[in-house]
């Protein structure tokens, strides 16, 4: 049941006409079988006409929530609490006929995933046009006029042809821009736009953020951004507001809190980021432990268990939301107010002049609490030094046997690749499964990975990174092409020829809930690659136990199973598992994208960690070039199947030449707002075209800014016909463009 | 959408000739169509056997049997599928099988198709408002009346309702539902409104219990499917829009939520097809049901074979109807 | 069905580590079976129901067949607390025989369709491509012929229905075809599953896979798809002694009962209630357990349920 309490409402009438949302001490509580679940708690806020506000957290923050109770859109059992006014009128508690009169109307709403946000079964064009339809008496005719009219402003392609279509024929892109048409119809007053960008790739975010400027542009509507992109945040918005277990922690203008946080979760989590901008060598700040769980809040401040500087009355009392600037008493903030600083902290002004490195001092543990983190930090260092011991050990018995100093030298070319090739089939519905067709997952890759590197391996979804790191393990068999691990030629082996040599090469997952076996204890899971090698069970028992230390968890938590443990906790079950046979080489697929970013960096260090200890060789898949920045030596950038640009991080980040690279680069937001708003910008129009039919001679042409713009017929004609060569510029430094010119963007 | 229609009709080629070869096979080996005659007493004379034999065709081998099952190459005139006839029966030398089929076809997919017309709409309704007010006493009284529905014995639910019937005759003083017959017999004769009239008579018990089963099921099924859509993003948009809930519903949910039913249901002829076979016993009926076990308690094979094709193909058809309603329902297998 | 899981995986970790993880997967399982209010009351009356129909005739004063000192056609008495019938059965000991005979072929027929259908649904799943495309062909044939018309149809033309196993064996025969449909699903999608995956990475065989991974993950609804094919399989053999092609005379089965007292619900109601009322309870009995057994081996079913 829906319950509105207004008690509130009297007190402090706004008289600000500018003001179009207005939320006061709005809380919303879910009935669960563990007891009532407290997902945002007396969350304030006032969005005035035409300004943007960014609300940022982890998951599980209740940030969208938040958003979904000003809508109305909460299921049923969810008791909402407080006030929340669209231009001065009350939207809590309303019965359907009013609030469908306000949605759609005065405040609109963008979901974060398009790809389910349209109906299946009608066309975009009514889809917009009902929206149309919803709150103007106009003919259908007028209504699809519109339609069309919008579908133009958010940018997409041929709208005459695309209004008829159904969602499926549309990319993903294509449709969060339909959503945010749909948005606009009416010229609301709010927009909320929820994540509205995180299912897309990078490029397409770019596209699509300059869609959502379009919409506040045309209708001068106020907006609520609610991301966890940092980045994000700093190009888009006026003001910030972070939460943290259901409440606004801290709030202000965005210099304000990316220049001078004053909680220490949001300097926390600038710390954690791993930044384009940055140099690659600084280490990363985690913020130890996980969020809490608003089953059981603490009593005091939610982020104690995390914070470095709790102290006593931290675990007591809850701080309210206090104005921090600079000097003077702290009074509580006042939502209308809105360009004070203020944060819920006991000891804001401690926070005056501190890096996120001072306060959190690279701690790599994942544990529960501050005290955990440097225990298990210190087990996990004496692990280290044992396990590198011990496989120096071993290895130097290896060399000894092969009677050569191979080992010894570093930097040797372990893991090679020569001209992969993988296609899969397209096959029919029928009885027979007729080839049909061929995608082209990869065509044509030829990669090095030397001893103790870590090459990274960047593209967007569908571009085959995923594809190739699988081949190279020879997880499923190349079209042509080689294989050969340390001299060795892998992809003529069978099967069982194979399974000795996976010892040495070893695989992490991106989806840590995938991953693991949900039947299977922890200590099961990290057994099992010794089980399959015929260790014995006690032997492997106690690696157990020793891996688990090392990967920063407690060696007690083998007993549990994988439900029991957090995000990043996983990851670091699936790399003890992966590293549980010793191996020379991990594949790293994506293995921090679907944590958060405070927990990422943690993961990140580890990783690092584990690397220089255990001297291992990485090959590290990913699609966020902020982190591959921070771990790689080398990288590669993918598109569509084909490698585009190689190079070392610091060539290629430093002087990209390929057009794709720059567009890629520029589009990555940075997590600065003076940075942020004033670089320049390499945008890449439409998406990635289908590997089932991919463009002739260069296959970035068909996106491609400078045969858009800068390139005369001639030079195109060669685009078109000739598919460029990697082509070494010197210094290693390689791209595939016939008319690549370095440049520097950051 | 013609291509796709044809390939989909040529596929299930395959798979019939597969169910007629199974169906052949089990039952060729599983009954001796002249046990009847064998067991007389006193026995009769053995060239009254082969000649038996001969006319069903038992001198031949299993093979050739279908082969000539199939086709009639070689047979007397009296069987091969593709030429129209089904074979001999063992009830007498004069019995058409093809001919008694099709006459009581009528007659079983009336009561066929009007208790899934009632079952579908009906489920549709229970199941929607069942999903839209998930957990509320109506939810629970119609889950458990769902799940009643799906312990029940159709005959026996059908001597209930049968018996039911006397009583409300009794208690009306007329005969207002007839609780023995289908009715044919009786519709001879009458006019526009008398058959109408009589239709209603004969066929509303039986249908109620017919219906029974697959209501219960496919709003089960539709309840599911319904709270499945109303908690996607695009019933959230839809509502985001500012469309009225009722709208929402009605355009958003419902007509997605329906597509996936069409496939439960044309699955579920085989089911009805089943019940049709104990409702038309226990109202004594003379339809499809009454012809089959008279069939099976003859050992008449040829009739069994041809009757168990006959529901195949009903089944079959039903779910070719179902995959192109897909495609009409849903534009994203459209262009498959 | 855990236990067994637990068994086949070797002692990797220590003993006492094992037993108490698998003591809160087991005590999860149990406790949102437990929760179930409708499952735990049908649980119990289906307990008593089997024991009833196996341990009650052998203290029942009558049998299932005619008794030349049992009076016919009397309604419920003490001495005969059913009644009896026509020829002169009491009808509380053909009650017990009919419901014993019942639940031997339901959960015979269970026990069979279940290993043929995951056997079946499994080596299609995990295979895939043509040997799926041409398994599952298989399995639509067995879905589109009518399952009573041809189970009916066999046993009677072969007239084999009269012992409870023969008409079990054929049930049992045409009804896995539902159960391959949903283990194939399941394997289908484990198959695909980043653990799985890993496992290959290590070095895992097929067999280590199917054995560690995909039987122990496909349990839950195989488990639940078993359950429930005990009711169809009540009902189908229900439908074909009803129609005369099932359990035969002498011997005495619930369908077969009603059958006998198709014509009498109005003048001998002690003959048609309570086989009808019995069957009833049995299969809705074992369709809440089934439901029970969804929610608690299967949890991302109940997310919905919130």
């Amino acid at each position: 049941m829906t319950t509105t309490d207004q008690k509130t409402t009297e007190a402090t009438a706004p008289t600000d006409s500018d003001v179009v949302l207005e939320v006061r001490d709005l809380s919303v509580t879910f009935p669960s079988d563990d007891g009532p679940l407290p997902a945002v708690r007396e969350v304030s806020y006032v969005l005035r006409r035409g300004e943007t506000l960014g609300i940022v957290g982890e998951s599980g923050s209740g940030k969208s929530v938040t958003s979904m109770a000003i809508m109305g859109l909460l299921p049923k059992n969810a008791r909402v609490e407080g006030s929340a006014k669209v231009l001065g009128q009350e939207v809590l508690g309303l019965k359907d006929a009013q609030i469908s009169k306000v949605r759609g109307n005065r405040i609109a709403m963008i979901f974060q995933d398009p790809l389910t946000s349209l109906n299946p079964v009608y066309t975009v064009g009514y889809q917009i046009s009902e929206a149309v339809l919803a709150h103007r008496k106009v003919g259908k005719k007028a209504a699809m006029d519109r339609a069309l009219e919008l579908l133009k402003l958010v940018g997409i392609p041929h709208p005459e042809q695309r209004i008829k279509q159904y969602p499926h024929e549309l990319s993903g892109g294509m449709r969060q821009r339909v959503v945010i048409a749909i948005a606009m119809a009416n010229e609301p007053d709010v927009i909320i736009a929820d994540e509205p960008t995180t299912a897309l790739d990078v490029t397409v975010q770019a596209q699509v953020l300059e869609a959502l400027e379009a919409a506040r542009r045309e209708t001068g509507a106020a907006m609520v951004l609610i991301t966890h992109d940092l980045g994000v945040v700093a190009g888009h918005v006026d003001r910030v507001g972070v939460m943290y277990g259901g409440r606004l922690v801290e709030t202000g203008s965005v210099e304000d809190v990316f220049y001078r946080p004053r909680m220490p979760y949001a300097l926390g989590l600038l710390g954690s980021l791993p930044r384009l901008d940055e140099e690659r060598h600084e280490r990363l700040t985690p913020i130890v432990g996980t969020p809490p769980s608003l089953l059981a809040l603490p009593k005091g401040c939610a982020f104690a268990p995390r914070c470095p500087m709790a102290r006593d009355i931290c675990r007591e009392e809850e701080p309210r939301l206090l104005t921090a600037a600079g000097g003077g008493e702290r009074r509580p903030a006042v939502p209308e107010e809105t360009g004070v600083h203020a944060a819920a902290c006991h000891f804001s002004e401690e926070l005056e002049g501190m890096g996120p490195g001072d306060l959190f001092k690279g701690m790599a543990a994942d544990a529960a609490t501050v005290e955990e983190a440097a225990e298990a930090e210190e087990r996990a260092a004496e692990a280290l030094e044992e396990v590198a011991e011990d496989a120096a050990q071993e290895s130097a018995e290896k060399a000894a046997e092969e009677g050569a100093a191979r080992s010894g030298k570093a930097g040797e070319v372990i893991l090679t690749v020569q001209d992969l090739v993988k296609n899969f089939p397209i096959r029919s519905k029928g009885l027979l499964k007729r080839k049909i067709g061929e995608v082209q997952a990869v065509s044509g890759i030829s990669l090095e990975l030397r001893e103790r590197e870590t090459l990274a391996l960047v593209g967007e979804s569908g571009c085959g990174k995923s594809t190739t790191a699988r081949l190279m393990l020879q997880l499923i068999k190349q079209t042509a092409g080689e294989v050969s691990y340390k001299g060795q030629a892998l992809h003529t082996l069978s099967a069982r020829q194979m399974r000795p040599l996976r010892r040495d090469l070893q695989l992490v997952f991106q989806d840590p809930f995938a991953s693991l076996d949900p039947r299977m204890t922890v200590s099961d899971i990290v057994a099992e690659p010794m089980r399959i090698h015929g260790r014995n069970a006690k032997e492997a028992r106690a690696r157990v136990r020793e891996l688990l230390d090392l990967v920063g968890l407690s060696p007690e938590h083998g007993s549990r199973y994988p439900h029991e443990f957090s995000g990043g906790q996983r990851q670091r079950i699936g790399i003890a598992r992966a590293l549980a046979l010793n191996p020379k080489v991990l594949v790293l697929d994506e293995p921090v994208s679907a944590l958060d970013v405070s927990i990422q960096a943690g993961v990140i260090n580890l990783l690092e960690d584990l690397q220089e200890e255990l001297g291992l060789s990485y090959l590290f898949v990913s699609h966020d070039l902020s982190v591959v920045k921070h771990i790689a030596d080398r990288v590669a950038v993918m598109y569509l199947g084909k490698i585009v640009e190689t190079g070392t991080t610091d060539q290629l980040f430093g002087a990209p030449a390929h057009p794709y690279t720059q567009a890629l680069i520029s589009a990555i937001p940075l997590p600065d707002p003076v940075k942020e708003r004033t670089r320049e910008r390499i945008v890449v129009t439409g998406d990635v075209p289908s590997p089932a039919d991919p463009p002739s001679g260069c296959r970035f042409r068909t996106r491609c800014p400078k045969f858009a713009g800068v390139l005369s017929e001639a030079e195109r004609t060669k685009c078109v016909e000739e598919p460029p060569e990697l082509i070494d510029r010197g210094t290693g430094h390689r791209d595939a463009c016939h008319y690549s010119e370095a440049r520097e963007l950051l | 959408m013609l291509v796709y229609t044809v390939r989909r009709v040529l596929s299930s080629i395959p798979i019939l000739i597969l169910a007629s070869v199974l169906t052949f096979v089990l039952i060729d080996v599983s009954g001796d169509p002249l046990s009847d005659l064998r067991m007389q007493q006193p026995p009769p004379d053995p060239s009254v056997i082969q000649l038996a034999e001969e006319r069903l065709y038992l001198d031949r081998s299993m093979p050739e049997r279908y082969w000539l099952w199939m086709t009639g190459i070689g047979g007397h005139g009296d069987i091969g599928l593709l030429q129209g006839k089904f074979g001999p029966s063992t009830q007498s030398t004069t019995y058409d099988i093809g001919e008694n089929l099709m006459m009581r076809l009528g007659t079983t997919l009336r009561l066929v198709g009007a208790a899934m017309v009632f079952a579908f709409g009906l489920a549709v309704i229970a199941g929607v408002v069942s999903a839209m007010r998930q957990y509320s006493k109506l939810d629970y009284s119609l889950t458990f009346i769902g799940f009643l529905a799906l312990a029940m014995p159709v005959f026996w639910f059908a001597g209930i309702i049968q018996q039911a019937g006397v009583g409300f005759n009794e208690l009306a003083g007329s005969m207002v539902f007839a609780t023995i017959g289908d009715g044919q017999f009786q519709a001879q004769g009458l006019d526009f409104w008398g058959q109408i009239g009589n239709t209603f008579k004969y066929m509303t018990l039986p249908t109620i219990v017919l219906m029974l089963t697959s209501f219960a099921s496919w709003s089960r099924y539709q309840r599911t499917s319904m709270l499945e859509v109303l908690n996607s993003d695009y019933v959230r948009l839809a509502r985001a829009k500012g469309l009225p809930n009722r709208v929402v519903i009605r355009r958003h949910a419902l007509r997605t939520a329906l597509i996936p039913l069409t496939t439960v249901v044309a699955v579920g002829v085989a089911g009805v097809i089943d019940g049709a076979i104990l409702t038309e016993r226990v109202f004594q009926w003379r339809g499809l049901g009454e012809f089959f076990i008279t069939a099976v308690e003859k050992n008449d094979s040829y009739a069994l074979m041809a009757w168990l094709l006959l529901s195949g193909t009903m089944v079959i058809v039903a779910n070719l109807i179902a995959d192109l309603l897909y495609g009409v329902l849903d534009p994203r297998i459209r262009y498959e | 069905m855990s236990e067994m899981k637990v068994s086949a995986a070797p002692e990797s970790t220590g003993a006492e580590s094992v037993g108490g993880a698998e003591r809160t997967q087991m005590q999860m399982i149990l406790s949102r079976f437990l929760r179930h209010r409708a499952a735990m009351i049908s649980l119990v009356v289906l307990v008593l129901i089997a024991l009833t129909a196996f341990i009650g005739p052998l203290f029942w004063k009558w049998g299932h067949t005619i008794h030349l000192d049992i009076p016919p056609n009397q309604p419920p008495s003490a001495d005969h607390p059913l009644g009896t019938t026509t020829a002169g059965h009491d009808v509380l000991g053909q009650l017990m025989r009919g419901a014993q005979q019942t639940l031997k072929v339901a959960f015979t027929v269970s026990i069979m369709g279940t290993v043929i259908g995951s056997l079946w649904g499994a080596a299609a799943g995990y295979y895939g491509g043509r040997v799926d495309a041409i398994m599952m062909r298989v399995v639509d044939v067995f879905m589109i012929v009518p399952l009573l018309v041809m189970v009916s149809a066999v046993a009677g033309n072969a007239q084999a229905g009269t012992t409870w196993y023969a008409v079990a064996f054929i049930i049992g025969f045409f009804s896995w075809a539902q159960i391959a449909r949903v283990v194939r699903g399941v394997v289908l999608s484990l198959r695909e599953q980043e653990f799985v995956e890993a496992a290959r990475a290590a070095g895992a065989s097929p067999g280590w896979i199917i054995v560690r991974h995909l039987l122990p993950n496909a349990a839950g609804p195989i488990i639940v798809a078993a359950t429930l094919l005990i009711a169809v399989a009540i009902l189908l053999e229900a439908g074909m002694s009803f129609l005369q092609f099932g359990i035969q005379p002498p011997d005495i089965s619930l369908g077969q009962m009603i059958n006998d007292a198709r014509t009498a619900a109005a003048t001998r109601p002690w003959l048609f209630y309570p086989p009808g009322v019995l069957l009833v309870v049995i299969c809705l009995t074992i369709n809440f357990i089934g439901d029970g057994l969804r929610d608690a081996l299967d949890p991302r079913q109940t997310m919905v349920r919130r």
